[in-house]
């Protein structure tokens, strides 16, 4: 065991001498209150040490231990029925609980507490699933625990173990407990991975299943395949983590973990609030029985948050070998670099760009190369998979900054947020016209499927309609309206259609906050069916006062369709196929040309 | 009894460096003793084997390296804070400033606090009526809720929070009818930095004239003040708002104003301290030390009180992307923005709609169920209207549609009939409420797309 002394402290930057035999990323114990700290720089006998709490108070002199481990997490059951971490995975709820009994301040977290990640004390079921006599490699699994209603927790044969399973158990075990022997060596329950270590897998695949999110303008213009990685980067109060939640809320991934990384903590604790009451959609139990959150908001040490994201991203790893697909959020990774650059600065180390470490860009890629679609190890071929959103908070909403670029360079879908939509309340504020995704191929096999074998055509037309706008309002805004053809005032009408009635989801109303893939098809389906009649009714009869069209009931029948609950989708067939009579028929009582302006205005 | 060391090395900025100190602690206390045995405090920023850098709270003025000696005090900076502090006022060191009795503190608190819990927070929901409908009926501010002004120099944001610290009051509609007070414990906090003196005597005249003083707690920092103070006092005006909220039971309204100044005396700080500066010569961790200051905001469960903020910064040359209001953009939840252009039109209070947002939503059940509905029409009708002002300016009226015009009188009626208010007028959330549905009626019922027929049917005085 290394021990050594402080020499100096600044902030959560420690110096200690006498470190001869540390090795680099090695945790250390603090000072005479034994705070957790991690080796970041080695230099002769002295060790700097990024600190994951408050140093207030600590002395030159005071000693340091090194553990000889690197920053690791428990991983076992528990995890997801505890559901609250910090940023290096102390249970939050215990510690409250702990505070209360010592009569200190239950509201606040207090320095030096150490509490492992998992209860020892608790019990819990083990079912074998191997047998005596098996013989099993690194990654089959032993056997299961039903660790809440929706996950089924997978115990299995930890990394460079193998051999034959010479005991097994059944029966409740805590998770320290050995409940079988893979040759010569004990399995329990619960183990340590390394945070900054990407687990092993046998080979990653390429992605190909979309990670349906209910989101229209996501699932339809700006897929995320399972094992995927998408950014959402936009200024404040654009709705990067609604976007988050409603990701969090109605996707379609088994497992969901919410890193919020220097973020607000009134947000943590909505989603704390609110999940448990939210039905997961297939099974109808608590979404939070599948929700995982890491909170270390913007107020909590900042070492602590530098290390939320790795801990995160092994928790998404961990679930993703079970065979689980895994999503996981990270809100927002800009709190995550401006933690790299406080310690960098302190380290006096030679800053990048704005100040930014040299080696930001590669611990960027580093962090979203550990996303994919795989085939996880052991004998079963198992796949899981592991999907990365996170949101990204450049100053100013400038995106030529460090880590938006850095980002935009290894994920694959963008989802660009634009302040001036969310002024406009046009939430998700994701820009149809900036946001790209470079999945799109992966996953259309999977949508014409689900959806029907017209959805990529239905698709690319409603996007030629929205890009053909945004060509005719500079013309409007030179010539005025008079001077378009009545075909492109349909496409208008089409477009302010597609805009505010289908990528305008409210995430705060019951109905509305989600839509199967089936009703994404059939409202894009109405619209475009009645955008592509509309069009042939004004070319075949091009004196026909446009307003007849525009102000038809049936358009705004279309336009409230996203009011339907899904119970009720299926009557959307019929009212397609009544759009081309309705619309002709306009051309049979048409002729006086003065089919009123305001005859629908009032009649609803 | 304490130990004075002769050992100063340095002295720079407000900072001091000694050498020779042993057992020194990080952020520990410690007194400087000049020639004439005048004695300033400050505290330890950094320690480095025997060697301490030390930033002093007040002025370096007459120290030399020769004569002044340190003391360290073998304590990190606790603050004495009592019940009685409300009807006082201090100044960013804590001192009294109004000539009352000294203070006997019921407790001794750390005054950078301790984050709160995530899972021991409490979610937001109540509701606060300000009288404002621009805030009350479009971006509502909530118990818990950190909500800043963003202002402009020269805008009447000091008028604004002196209202909102005069009219702010826990309020539920019943039936959705009829309005029902809250009778709690309510507490007033202001912190002001780097203020002027008539900025701060306007709050102080304002808080007597109504008789909130004896229930507010002041902290002044004005412009000539030491720049350490202004870092320091809202964190000491936090920790009596903390103390007061979760120990004492009492819903405390923090008003911070200016946080331009609060960041421009960190970055100051930052500079002489020879730190690697970020966006226009702000510290990289502004973010983080923001943070240390709005997320004290919130309630906790179990206890009753609460702590909501409304820092107030003047945002330098109208520029919201400046760091200062971008970096607490990105922290507190949502913002209410204080317009150049309404102001210049005379409209009071020129709050503008668009850009404003209250990220908490209310408890509609405890006010009416229209509420954020009615509050995303209006901004999204009020928006609409703007933009087809826009256009008729270049097309002339004469191109526009009967629905376009309609938009156009939404817009000129909506500014002022609803965000204009007069000076003092305390608008109940029911009053905006039914001024707002007077509104949209000006538009066609189509045009309604995001409050829900049932709505439009109850309230929207529509014949059908």
């Amino acid at each position: 065991m290394v021990t050594g002394t402080i020499i100096k402290v600044s902030g959560p930057l420690v110096v200690a001498a006498g470190m001869n035999g540390a090795k680099m990323y090695d945790v250390v114990k603090v000072g005479s209150q034994r705070l957790l700290g991690e080796i970041i720089e080695l230099r002769g006998d002295e060790a700097s040490i990024q600190v994951y709490e408050e140093t207030t108070g600590m002395r030159v002199g005071e000693p340091v231990e090194s553990t000889g481990e690197p920053l690791s997490i428990e991983l076992g059951p528990g995890l997801l029925a505890s559901g609250l971490f910090d940023g290096i995975l102390r249970p939050l709820n215990v510690i409250a609980e702990q505070a209360k009994a010592d009569g200190a301040h239950p509201g606040y977290i207090r320095r030096g507490v150490e509490i492992p990640s998992l209860d020892r004390s608790k019990k819990w079921t083990f079912t074998p699933v191997a047998k005596k006599g098996d013989t099993v490699v690194s990654g089959d699994i032993l056997g299961t625990v039903q660790e809440t209603e929706l996950i089924l927790h997978k115990i299995m044969v930890p990394f460079g173990v193998s051999g034959t399973v010479t005991e097994i158990k059944s029966g409740d075990f805590t998770v320290t407990d050995t409940v079988a022997t893979v040759g010569e060596t004990p399995v329990a329950m619960m183990h340590k991975w390394p945070v900054r270590v990407p687990r092993p897998k046998q080979k990653k695949l390429k992605p190909s299943t979309p990670l349906v999110t209910q989101q229209r303008i996501v699932d339809t213009f700006f897929p995320v395949p399972k094992g995927g990685a998408a950014c959402v980067p936009g200024p404040f109060g654009a709705g990067k983590t609604v976007i988050q939640q409603q990701l969090a809320k109605w996707s379609d991934a088994q497992v969901v973990i919410y890193v919020g990384c220097g973020e607000r903590g009134n947000e943590l604790t909505d989603i704390l609030v609110e999940f448990p009451h939210l039905k997961d959609p297939k099974s109808g139990r608590p979404l939070m029985e599948r929700t995982l959150v890491i909170a270390n908001t913007s107020n909590m040490p900042i070492a602590a948050r530098e290390a939320s994201v790795y801990t995160g991203i092994t928790l998404a790893e961990y679930y993703r070998d079970m065979g689980y697909d895994v999503a996981m959020m990270a809100d927002s990774t800009s709190r995550w670099a401006e933690a790299m650059r406080e310690m960098s600065g302190r380290l006096e180390e030679m800053p990048g760009e704005e100040g930014y470490p040299a080696y930001l860009g590669s611990r960027i890629s580093a962090f979203y190369e550990r996303a994919g679609a795989v085939v996880c190890l052991g004998s079963e071929e198992r796949q899981g998979s592991a999907t990365i959103v996170a949101a990204v908070s450049p100053p100013g909403g400038d995106l030529s900054e460090p880590v938006s670029q850095a980002t935009l360079k290894v994920t694959k879908a963008y989802w660009g947020l634009d302040a001036s939509l969310a002024a406009k309340k046009h939430f998700p504020s994701i820009h149809w016209l900036n946001s790209y995704s470079l999945y799109q191929p992966n996953v259309e096999d999977y949508f014409i499927k689900a959806a029907g074998t017209d959805w990529p055509e239905l698709r690319d037309e409603a996007m030629r309609v929205l890009q053909k706008e945004n060509e005719l309002d500079d013309i409007i805004k030179l010539v005025g309206m008079d001077a378009l053809s009545p075909q492109e005032k349909v496409l208008l009408d089409t477009a302010r259609g597609l805009r505010e009635d289908y990528l305008q989801q409210n995430a705060f109303d019951d109905i509305d906050a989600f839509a199967s893939t089936r009703k994404m098809y059939l409202m894009l389906k109405a619209m475009m069916t009645f955008h592509r009649e509309a069009t042939a009714l004004v070319t075949k009869t091009p004196d026909i006062d446009i307003s007849a069209i525009t102000e038809i009931e049936l358009r705004d029948t279309i336009a409230r369709l996203k009011q339907t609950p899904e119970s009720d989708i299926e009557p959307i067939v019929a009212l397609i196929e009544s759009i081309p009579s309705t619309l002709a028929a306009l051309s049979d009582t048409e002729g006086t040309g003065d089919f009123g302006v305001n005859k629908t205005i009032n009649g609803m | 009894m304490k130990a004075w060391h002769k050992t100063i090395k340095e002295v720079a900025g407000s900072l001091v460096i000694i050498e020779k100190v042993k057992d020194v602690a990080y952020e520990e206390v410690v007194e400087i003793k000049d020639a004439d045995g005048n004695i300033r405090k400050g505290r330890v920023l950094e320690v480095y084997r025997d060697t301490a850098v030390v930033q002093l709270f007040t002025g370096t003025n007459g120290l030399d390296t020769e004569n002044a000696q340190a003391a360290f005090l073998g304590e990190t900076l606790k603050f004495g804070v009592s019940e009685d502090m409300l009807g006082r006022v201090f100044n960013g060191a804590g001192e009294i400033k109004d000539g009352g009795p000294a203070i006997i503190p019921e407790a001794k608190l750390d005054i950078n606090g301790a984050p709160i819990n995530p899972g021991m927070r409490e979610f937001p929901s109540q509701f606060i009526q300000t009288g404002i409908s621009t805030i009350d009926g479009m971006n509502a501010l909530v118990r818990g809720q950190k909500l800043p002004i963003f202002s402009g120099s020269g805008l009447p944001h000091s008028q604004i929070a002196a209202q909102i610290a005069q009219q702010a009051a826990v309020i539920t509609v019943e039936n959705g009818e009829k309005i029902k007070k809250a009778d709690e414990k309510f507490a007033v906090i202001f912190a002001a930095m780097g203020v002027t003196f008539e900025e701060a005597q306007f709050f102080t005249d304002s808080f007597e004239q109504t008789g909130a003083m004896e229930r507010a707690a002041v902290f002044i920092n004005t412009a000539d003040d030491p720049i350490v103070e202004r870092v320091t006092l809202p964190r000491l005006a936090l920790t009596l708002g903390e103390y007061l909220a979760f120990e004492k039971d009492m819903h405390v309204l923090v008003i911070m104003t200016d946080m331009t100044n609060y960041a421009d005396a960190l970055r100051e700080i930052s500079a002489s301290r020879k730190e690697i500066p970020g966006r226009r010569g702000y510290p990289g961790y502004m973010y983080t030390d923001l943070a240390t200051l709005y997320e004290r905001a919130g309630l906790i469960q179990g206890r009753k009180g609460s702590l909501t903020q409304v820092p107030i910064l003047t945002m330098p040359d109208d520029d919201k992307q400046h760091p200062i209001p971008d970096l607490t953009g990105y922290i507190t939840e949502g913002q209410i923005m204080v317009d150049r252009t309404l102001h210049t039109q005379g409209i009071y209070p020129p709050i503008q709609p668009i850009g404003s947002l209250s990220r908490i939503k209310v408890d509609k059940k405890a006010t009416r169920e229209d509420i954020s509905a009615v509050g995303d029409q209006l901004s999204a009708s009020y928006a609409k209207g703007r933009e087809i002002k826009e256009l008729a300016l270049i097309l002339g009226e004469s191109a526009l549609s009967e629905t376009d015009r309609a938009y156009i009188r939404f817009a000129d009626e909506f500014e002022k009939r609803y965000i204009a208010q007069a000076k003092g007028e305390n608008r109940s959330i029911l009053d905006s409420l039914d001024i707002a549905w007077e509104l949209l009626e000006i538009l066609p019922v189509k045009e309604l797309k995001k409050v829900s027929s049932a709505f439009i049917e109850k309230y929207g005085n529509r014949t059908a």
